[in-house]
């Protein structure tokens, strides 16, 4: 049966992504752990701060599993809900699973804490790298509402493997914050269109910020992360190099303005002004046909 | 402080640190030691380019300079909110950064962050936040948004946020909250030559701010949670 990951509450998402009842929750809701920042400010809390975490099996394997909650505070990052991160890949680094899985759903900070959020996410950051050092592999899964932004569109991309279905979105500043910025020119955050093109999976898939792209299906997302669970990108010296050619001449090469369909014609991408028209599958083989595809191994 | 003064104070000898638009680049010396000094500003936004711009310094003192330190000058009104930055993954080239400092520490350089006028949220998380520690003069400003644009997104009233401010550190802006909170480790007053030096020398390796941030009482959750996970059954 198929079933929207977008629609999916954090919790569905866990249940149904992981072999059956393997989930194994730490701190769960049962320990009422909240936000006191919020309950000062009045603000309704929730016994997670927004994010479950725990150990699980996908196919077998062991994996720690982190997911956030994109209907509580845009799944904003404040200091217990970051905490539960920390903790999470610190244990991870410890422990050795055979990978970490986080299914990110999150407009980055929580602004009701902002400061304790930005360290938080820093020492998200951080902790990634620590578990990825020590040898475990770190996915994150992207495919809620909410998107993947701000400190966590960061934290995305300090991970091993990054995994989006076509309604995902990844990046920094969401269409309202430009907006409001720089103007209704530089960005019509009402563009739906405009927006999926500039932050959108499809988007992100073409240009290799997503290494898979796959639809809004549980089971989906399911068989791409159980395919790219042991899959490492060692953050050595060779390889930052390879990054930083790859970005640099992305930079230099782009077309001038940001227009989306004239920036994949660039990179090599066939039928680009289709590309909002294609199924994940006819995405792949272009992006294939263009020589940018990243296979697991 | 302009960066000139800065410099001039930091490396009161000689330095060779130059502006190139909003990037500063160049090297100083510490009891003889050359250490890489690199960062930005003009409260420059950091957008794809200046991410990647910094990167190449740190991956080139990587490369070249076995275990050679690293100080960081922080001055960012935050990321650069375009839409051509957004579309070119300015996540992923702030990551890149955060990464390749992440490498320097990793490989035995020691990494400084010093925020000598502001620092703001997307532009200071993978430059000072991601060093050995970060530290900050008293006069600069650090934050993620200010209370006014804060009252508008969260609709509790600038009032109310005001006074709450007098007593958590957790939402207003200000470096005294950061410092509470673990997230700068120090004010650099008197004598900065003295300062940097010092704060080479006692460099952490591990991330201690949940930690800090519990013992100086700004931030009493974080380390206690992140234990917990650790523990759990």
């Amino acid at each position: 049966m198929n079933a929207s990951y977008a629609e999916c509450t954090a919790r569905q998402r866990i249940e149904r992504l992981f072999d059956a009842d393997s989930f194994h929750e730490w701190l769960p809701p049962a320990e009422r752990l909240t936000s006191p920042h919020l309950a000062q400010l009045g603000v309704p809390c929730a016994f997670d701060d927004g994010v479950a975490i725990g150990r699980a099996r996908l196919d077998g394997k062991v994996v720690f599993v982190a997911s956030q909650e994109g209907e509580f505070m845009g799944g904003g990052v404040g200091e217990v809900h970051g905490a539960k991160l920390v903790g999470l890949l610190r244990r991870a680094a410890r422990d050795r699973p055979d990978a970490v899985v986080l299914l990110a759903e999150s407009g980055g900070v929580r602004l009701h804490e902002a400061n304790a959020g930005l360290i938080g996410v820093s020492e998200v950051m951080r902790s990634v790298l620590d578990a990825r050092a020590s040898g475990v592999p770190v996915l994150v899964l992207i495919g809620g509402k909410n998107g993947c932004f701000g400190g966590m569109g960061i934290v995305a991309r300090c991970t091993d493997t990054v995994i989006m279905s076509d309604i995902g979105r990844l990046g920094m500043s969401g269409p309202e914050v430009i907006e409001a910025s720089h103007g209704v020119e530089e960005f019509d955050s009402r563009d739906r269109a405009l927006v999926w093109q500039t932050t959108g999976g499809k988007h992100r898939f073409l240009s290799g910020d997503s290494d898979v792209l796959v639809d809004d299906d549980v089971e989906a997302f399911r068989a791409a992360a159980i395919a790219w669970l042991g899959v490492q990108r060692p953050a050595i010296l060779d390889s930052l190099e390879a990054e930083h050619r790859l970005l640099s001449e992305r930079l230099h090469g782009a077309p001038p303005g940001a227009d989306a369909i004239a920036f994949w014609r660039q990179i090599g991408i066939q039928r680009a002004e289709q590309v909002s028209e294609l199924d994940s599958e006819a995405l792949r083989e272009l992006r294939s046909d263009a020589g940018l595809n990243r296979e697991p191994s | 402080m302009n960066w000139e003064a800065l410099a001039g104070r930091l490396f009161p000898e000689s330095h060779g640190i130059e502006a190139h638009g909003d990037l500063l680049y160049g090297t100083g010396s510490v009891d003889g030691e050359c250490i890489t000094v690199l960062g930005t500003t003009n409260h420059a936004p950091i957008g794809v380019g200046l991410a990647l711009n910094q990167a190449r310094i740190v991956l080139d003192t990587v490369a070249r300079h076995t275990g050679r330190p690293i100080l960081l000058l922080i001055d960012t009104k935050g990321q650069q909110l375009r839409r051509r930055d957004e579309l070119l993954g300015i996540n992923r080239a702030m990551a890149h950064l955060g990464c390749c400092i992440d490498l320097a520490r990793r490989r035995g350089h020691r990494v400084i962050g010093l925020v000598y006028d502001q620092a703001l949220s997307g532009g200071f998380i993978t430059s000072g936040l991601i060093a050995n520690a970060c530290h900050a003069l008293p006069d600069a400003e650090i934050r993620v948004m200010g209370i006014p644009a804060m009252a508008r997104i969260t609709k509790i009233s600038e009032e109310r946020l005001t006074a709450l401010s007098k007593t958590s550190p957790v939402f207003a802006p200000g470096v005294d909250n950061y410092i509470a909170m673990g997230g700068v480790r120090s004010l650099w007053t008197g004598d900065l030559a003295v300062a940097l030096r010092e704060s080479l020398a006692s460099a952490p390796t591990n991330d201690e701010r949940a930690a800090d941030g519990a013992a100086r009482g700004g931030r009493r959750l974080a380390a206690a949670v992140i234990q917990r996970v650790l523990d759990a059954a």
